[in-house]
């Protein structure tokens, strides 16, 4: 059976949920966790105003499941960050600017106006961009790990993907793969109840973390919406990879409370379901807690409101790219960058590294 | 310079490639313990062990898909599908993941596909493919298609080193048949065409074992001379080389063992129809494989696979023209 954690019942509010964290590191977790949600509120706006074109995915009431995930990355490890993940990017060290002007197809976005909105991962910081073929990423994520373990290297890779994509069977090859080869990666399954209207009871008869057990290693139930469960869950599970215990499926239970998209109104989720998750929103229950523990949560989201503004107003100036340059760069030639330049390591803000050299 | 098989010059490319750099990793169902289905890498494991001959999981796109992983973070993999017919349950990775990396994101992929492909031998509709043609649609893989063995070994070499996803196409009706002169130690064959045989009366385009059926039957058509232009890359393609052969030739016949709706040879013929119609003494003429899967029995599969006595009957009409 795969393991559940629990939330801690009737414990002092003001307690962390995992010892590992200090306080600044608790309030960096809420703070990241205020940046992808005011980002992506403003990327809403944007796309209102008609500066953002195609369509609009977030991550509204998700927020803690990248957020507590990346923060217990290491900056030498690797990332595949999904659509509803901003945070992992924000984490890593993505400008708000560069992510406002990568939804508005500029010249300044991480990916130059080649793909939009959250298709994107800048591998000078550790991450690789998601294909819309979600799962996808659960392979390249694998393979990462495998090259790690060839080499001997103290690193470990980790991707998310969603409920929808356990169908898919580039799951099942990669949580083979991973566990016969016992691949230091961490498999972040974002269970937010709905790949775009179907519901889980149509995607699956048995809940996939289970699953983990039958591909070898241990599947973890955790609660999403708690962005310090989430990093301690992950924070072992890259301890386990490192000590050569191979991969962990983690189980992120949350609740996707948007549409699908800017587009749809989300009429085949009942209201009470919304309502009820609403109470379990992860920015107000880490906030909460920390006001208990004494952090100034208010003089934190006026910083934060004035980064975004400093960021939209960076974004705005930026150009749309050439069209000249469209059929540019298909191919990488011997005269561009090395890999020097092409890749690096992302930020690792946990306290727990610091002293490593990360 | 040592005289290989087809086969034999592949395994050598490989081989040395893999000792002159630790980057280089073999992929792929079978590969180590049992040195492949066509024992292209018969005697690696022994030589460079199970980590880098790695015998995987019956899973293409996991080959693929992991092979990208590894990829982008510093190693150079090298992917065999046990026939090319089986990359279609890699084709997502490959198209999707590999092909478009570095267009959106400016991250190179270096893997290399291998592909056994073609008939000729009774493989049947799922071991007698030529699929390239999907990857040439497919922007940003590169894919290219020896017919020698110096070529074979060649081709892998600047494969395996180029940064950007490569589709090896080897023909698998060569790896015995075809054998020549190899030459020793590391070398790059670029992705361009070559001249199999000059000729000043008529071109024929062809690629892979085409290339063997071309120049057989055009050996002695009532002595005209006939060229026979070897793509050896086909994205790149060599348009200046095909479009400087018809201008000299003013005729030109394209043969395709792919099936032919939008093979490569109708890339060539469109080619040639845009930006040499002047320099045209005739209609641009192709032989390719019907749009049907390939058949299993010998006599069925004979009347599909383009034959020098096809090929040999369009060369003469054209000739004559």
């Amino acid at each position: 059976m795969a393991t559940r954690t629990a939330q801690p019942a009737g414990t002092d509010p003001a307690a962390a949920a995992s010892e590992h964290l200090t306080l600044d590191d608790r309030i960096a977790l809420l703070r990241y966790m205020l940046l992808m949600r005011g980002l992506e509120e403003r990327a809403m706006n944007l796309y209102r105003q008609g500066k953002v074109p195609g369509s609009f995915y977030d991550g509204y009431g998700q927020e803690a499941v990248s957020v507590g995930a990346a923060f217990a990355m290491a900056a030498q490890d690797r990332l595949c960050v999904l659509h509803r993940d901003l945070g992992a990017h924000l984490i890593r060290g993505v400008t708000p600017a560069r992510i406002l002007a990568q939804y508005m197809g500029r010249e300044g976005g991480i990916t130059g106006g080649r793909d939009g909105n959250v298709h994107f991962g800048d591998f000078r910081l550790g991450c690789v961009g998601m294909v819309s073929m979600l799962p996808d990423m659960m392979l390249v994520a694998t393979g990462m790990a495998m090259a790690f373990k060839l080499r001997g290297e103290a690193r470990c890779a980790l991707t998310w993907f969603g409920d929808g994509s356990t169908s898919r069977g580039d799951f099942h090859e990669a949580m083979n793969w991973a566990g016969v080869q016992r691949l230091p990666v961490i498999f972040v399954l974002e269970n937010n109840q709905y790949a775009y209207s179907t519901p889980t009871r149509e995607q699956f008869a048995v809940d996939p973390v289970e699953r983990a057990q039958a591909y070898g290693f241990p599947g973890i139930s955790v609660d999403g919406n708690d962005a310090e469960a989430m990093f301690e869950a992950t924070r072992a599970a890259r301890d386990r990879a490192l000590a050569g215990e191979g991969p962990t499926l983690l189980e992120a239970v949350t609740m996707r409370m948007h549409g699908h998209a800017a587009h749809d109104d989300m009429k085949y989720v009942p209201k009470e379901q919304v309502e009820e998750w609403r109470k379990k929103d992860p920015i107000d229950r880490l906030e909460e807690r920390l006001r208990a523990a004494g952090a100034d949560t208010d003089a934190l989201r006026e910083e934060v409101r004035a980064a975004i503004d400093a960021g939209t107003q960076d974004a705005l100036a930026m150009p749309m790219p050439d069209p000249a340059t469209a059929t540019d760069r298909l191919f990488y030639e011997p005269a561009d960058p090395g890999e020097e330049l092409l890749t690096g390591d992302g930020e690792a803000p946990w306290s727990g590294f610091a002293g490593e050299g990360s | 310079m040592a005289t290989m098989t087809y086969l034999q010059a592949i395994s050598d490319g490989l081989r040395q490639e893999m000792r002159e750099d630790e980057r280089v990793l073999l992929m792929g169902e079978d590969i180590g313990v049992f040195g492949g289905a066509f024992k292209v890498t018969d005697g690696f494991l022994e030589e460079f062990g199970a980590a880098r001959v790695m015998d995987t999981p019956l899973a293409e796109s996991g080959i693929v898909g992991t092979a990208v992983g590894a990829a982008v973070v510093g190693l150079r993999p090298v992917c065999e599908m046990q026939f090319a017919d089986f990359i279609s349950c890699g084709f997502d990775q490959l198209v999707n993941v590999a092909g478009k990396m570095y267009y959106r994101q400016g991250l190179p992929v270096n893997v290399t596909v291998r592909l056994p492909s073609g008939g000729g031998f009774s493989g049947g509709p799922y071991h007698s493919q030529n699929p390239e043609a999907w990857f040439m649609h497919s922007p940003g893989m590169k894919v290219v298609a020896p017919s020698t063995a110096d070529d074979a070994k060649g081709l892998l070499i600047a494969a395996i080193r180029d940064r950007n996803p490569v589709v090896y196409l080897e023909h698998k009706h060569l790896y015995r048949r075809v054998k020549g002169e190899v030459r020793d130690g590391l070398y790059e064959t670029p992705f361009t065409a070559r001249v199999a045989r000059a000729g000043s009366d008529l071109t024929v385009v062809a690629y892979g074992a085409m290339v063997h059926t071309a120049l057989e039957a055009t050996e002695d058509i009532d002595g005209a001379s006939v060229e026979v232009l070897d793509l050896r890359s086909l994205v790149p393609l060599d348009e200046e080389a095909i479009l400087a052969s018809v201008r000299k030739t003013s005729k030109v016949l394209i043969v395709d063992e792919a099936n032919e709706t939008c093979a490569a040879g109708a890339q060539v013929a469109a080619l040639v129809a845009d930006r040499a119609f002047e320099d045209l003494d005739g209609p641009v003429r192709r032989v390719a494989t019907p749009d049907v899967p390939i058949a299993f029995s010998p006599p069925l599969e004979q009347a599909l696979l383009p034959s020098v006595d096809r090929v040999k009957e369009a060369a003469r009409e054209l000739l004559e023209y």
